[in-house]
């Protein structure tokens, strides 16, 4: 027991150094915007297969569940507000999260174990490269930046899967669909919104990095921080997602 | 092929290590060693896998920290830099890593550029092709400029791997098992490589093997680790010249198994 106590504070502190490494490198330069445009790619612009196919689907089927019961009330016209509340304000940034964990965190996770165990950190370390700053700092920044921008697009995506949801059942045009959603939203569930994936993107970031870099050695490593990459970052984000929403809806 | 016999001064020292300790919980790796690299000298540190050598070089480079101790390398002491005198030193220490270590997602060309593009940037672009295309001529690899790592050869990574340490001019070169996994005529090449490095760039080099057809043919000077100190130091017949069963042990394994 007394083992485990200290493992698990060791563990708290080492972390601890590691974020504020990441603030300290992150305003020390040379800074490393090329490399950071680079993740951005392999982060953001690699994902939108997968990222459009579960935004358009959530939109979709989202649509189609709620309707029966708008449907008991006579309120199918409300459909549109709905959707543009359900989806802004709580699907587009949890799915993108969700989504993100398993892709991108799972690729920094089996990126940087796998360089940690074939030394390749050690020989960027050793050619006057800072690796902290140009594999942990860049990959963060870039899901940090990232994934707000892929929230964005989800939500696009999901409503137009929710428009052709509706489409197939109501004589409703494209304008007055997206006219009734812009009337919903209100500036403030986009900055919650953009708030929520900012934390998510930091999050699976920070986690994906930190799992890579300590992984142990060994090709056994590799597998075991791509894991623990995937379920810390889920986890995290759920967690965060009950404490945002708690903290939003008392600022009301 | 034995080495031509070298004038090494033996009052330069490029690296003094003394009284270093470092241990990795219960396990004493290194217990309280002494010892010199001088200028323009090949030393191999030979001893069985597991005793420290990595370690030792890993100390000198700064990867790791000593327990106890003080490691001066170039008049620096190691132990006081901070991570940016740390990364300047670093530039004048060559490292070729045991699994050469290059970057999986790039290319040779990319791999070489790389601590060039980082470490020197007023650099033009035809200055960077320039050093490139040298260094990798001369490890004669030439043609494999384009290739990534994985379609390489064990001792064409190696080679890629000293070239992209020879490519900051280092002053001192250090290899960790250069010919481990290797058969035995690349072995030879890799040797042959190791010394022709020591007399065109005129760097001084630490060796870490426990082949010692490699240590005979590159080495100035030995010395031997057992049980975590400097047992034995000298020329490779003077190291060998010994009742010690444990010397004997490696000697017989080595030459006769």
């Amino acid at each position: 027991m007394a083992k485990k106590l200290q493992t698990f504070f060791l563990e708290f502190a080492n972390i601890h150094r590691f974020l504020l490494r990441f603030w300290r490198e992150l305003v020390t330069p040379p800074y490393e915007f090329k490399e950071i445009i680079r993740q951005c790619y392999e982060i953001g612009y690699k994902s939108l297969p997968l990222i459009s196919l579960t935004g358009f689907i959530v939109g979709f089927v989202f649509t189609k569940q709620s309707r029966p019961s708008l449907e008991e009330f006579g309120a199918t016209s409300m459909l549109p507000s709905l959707i543009s509340i359900a989806i802004v304000r709580a699907l587009a940034p949890l799915v993108t999260a969700l989504i993100a964990s398993g892709k991108v965190g799972s690729q920094i996770g089996a990126e940087l174990s796998s360089m940690n165990v074939t030394e390749q950190i050690d020989a960027m370390e050793v050619s006057g490269t800072n690796p902290y700053k140009y594999l942990i700092v860049s990959r963060i920044l870039a899901t940090t930046i990232g994934i707000p921008v892929l929230c964005f697009y989800v939500a696009g995506i999901g409503l137009l899967g929710g428009y052709l949801s509706m489409m197939s059942k109501d004589d409703l045009s494209f304008l007055s669909f997206f006219t009734q959603v812009f009337e919903t939203i209100a500036f403030k569930d986009l900055g919650a919104m953009v708030l929520r994936a900012v934390i998510f993107g930091f999050t699976i970031g920070a986690v994906s990095c930190y799992c890579g870099y300590f992984s142990s050695k060994g090709t056994e490593g590799v597998g075991k921080a791509a894991n623990a990459a995937v379920v810390a970052s889920m986890f995290l984000v759920f967690i965060e997602e009950i404490i945002i929403v708690q903290v939003l809806s008392f600022f009301g | 092929m034995e080495k031509a016999k070298l004038n090494i001064d033996h009052s330069q020292s490029v690296i003094e290590i003394r009284n270093v300790s470092k241990s990795f919980g219960d396990n004493h790796v290194l217990k309280n060693v002494n010892l010199d690299l001088y200028k323009e000298e090949n030393l191999v540190v030979l001893g069985r896998s597991g005793t420290g050598k990595s370690v030792l070089i890993k100390l000198i480079s700064g990867l790791l920290k000593p327990d106890e101790g003080a490691i001066d390398v170039l008049g620096e002491s190691v132990t006081e830099l901070n991570d940016r005198q740390l990364r300047e030193l670093r530039l004048k220490i060559g490292f070729s890593f045991q699994n050469s270590a290059l970057y999986d997602s790039m290319t040779v060309r990319e791999n070489l550029e790389f601590p060039l593009v980082r470490n020197k940037r007023k650099l033009t672009r035809s200055e960077i092709n320039y050093a490139v295309e040298e260094v990798l001529d001369g490890v004669g690899l030439s043609q494999a400029i384009n290739q990534m790592p994985s379609e390489l050869s064990g001792g064409q990574r190696k080679r890629i791997g000293i070239a992209r340490t020879l490519i900051l001019r280092p002053e001192i070169m250090m290899y960790d098992e250069p010919t481990a996994g290797l058969d035995p005529i690349t072995c030879l090449d890799i040797n042959g490589l190791i010394n022709e490095v020591q007399e065109r760039y005129k760097t001084s080099s630490i060796i870490i093997t426990h082949d010692l057809a490699c240590a005979k043919e590159v080495g100035d000077r030995i010395v031997m680790l057992l049980d975590g100190k400097f047992e034995r130091q000298g020329s490779f017949e003077e190291i060998f010249d010994t009742d010690d069963a444990r010397v004997r042990a490696f000697y017989n394994y080595n030459f006769i198994l």
